[in-house]
């Protein structure tokens, strides 16, 4: 089983996750387009980790989805904040550094 | 058609069909069901590649802790379908087909770069290597995540609360 099928394929899943950040305005959304993002550079190590025979490419996932893990916890803390001031969540209204 | 290549291809359709879905989707919960379905599916292609730890992981940590964060920040902000406006001509007629082929350029350039690669068995189990790993080589960093997770929580408690005059009106009324 060729690895290139695994990487091919999370090239597509990075890609999906660059269009709905680039596209989307629910800043939710993007944020779950960041997490897709994040889901397919962790199917490229693993990938890489089966090629080489070697298991630091495991090791490196295991501290990507604890840091995606933090990272969900505070953004999603920002989202609330920015929710409770703007009363919206279109990234197109959140435009103001100050209210 | 080996075993393992209809596998693939039926976890792959999956994680595809479901990335596509949350992009497409209106309402921000379809889109997070959506990501919980191509987690599921990573999951059972890190299975195939022989990485039963980080399968487990991906279930227990990511489907099963941060998307369901993700659910109950959008259930308590209520967040609703997204606005019908209509994307710019820019967008639609040339954004559209940009992005399109930035996903066949992606995969096809990544597929044929690493076209020669072949699998090749790690010397210990996956779970023990790992361990192995952790434990003695990186183990610097895996106690610095330990902070990382605590300053989190703090960062995350801090930004939430409200101001100190907030409760007190509540209390009042």
């Amino acid at each position: 089983m060729p690895i290139s099928y695994y990487l091919a394929l999370s090239a597509v899943l990075f890609g999906l996750g660059v269009i709905g950040f680039v596209f989307k305005r629910n800043i939710i959304t993007i944020f779950m387009s960041i997490e897709l993002m994040l889901n397919a550079v962790n199917l490229a190590f693993i990938a890489f980790a089966r090629a080489l025979g070697q298991l630091q490419g495991q090791v490196f996932v295991f501290f990507v989805i604890v840091v995606a893990a933090a990272e969900a916890a505070v953004g999603l803390a920002i989202v609330i904040v920015i929710a409770r001031n703007r009363q919206s969540l279109n990234v197109e209204r959140i435009n103001l550094l100050k209210l | 058609m080996t075993a393992q290549l209809v596998i693939f291809l039926i976890l792959a359709a999956i994680a595809v069909a479901g990335a596509v879905s949350v992009i497409l989707q209106r309402e921000p919960i379809h889109s997070a069901i959506s990501l919980i379905a191509v987690m599921i599916a990573l999951a059972g292609l890190f299975l195939l590649l022989e990485s039963e730890f980080i399968a487990a992981v991906q279930i227990i940590v990511y489907a099963g802790a941060i998307m369901v964060l993700f659910v109950f920040v959008i259930m308590l902000l209520n967040a609703g379908a997204e606005e019908r406006t209509n994307m710019s001509r820019m967008a639609r007629y040339v954004g559209v087909p940009l992005a399109v082929f930035l996903l066949i350029e992606l995969a096809y350039q990544v597929g044929a770069a690493t076209s020669s690669m072949t699998a090749q068995p790690a010397a210990d189990g996956a779970t023990r290597g790992i361990s192995m790993l952790l434990f003695q080589d990186f183990v610097f960093p895996f106690e610095l995540t330990s902070i990382l997770i605590l300053i989190a929580i703090l960062g995350a408690l801090v930004l939430a609360q409200r101001s100190e005059g907030a409760p007190a009106q509540r209390a009042q009324q």
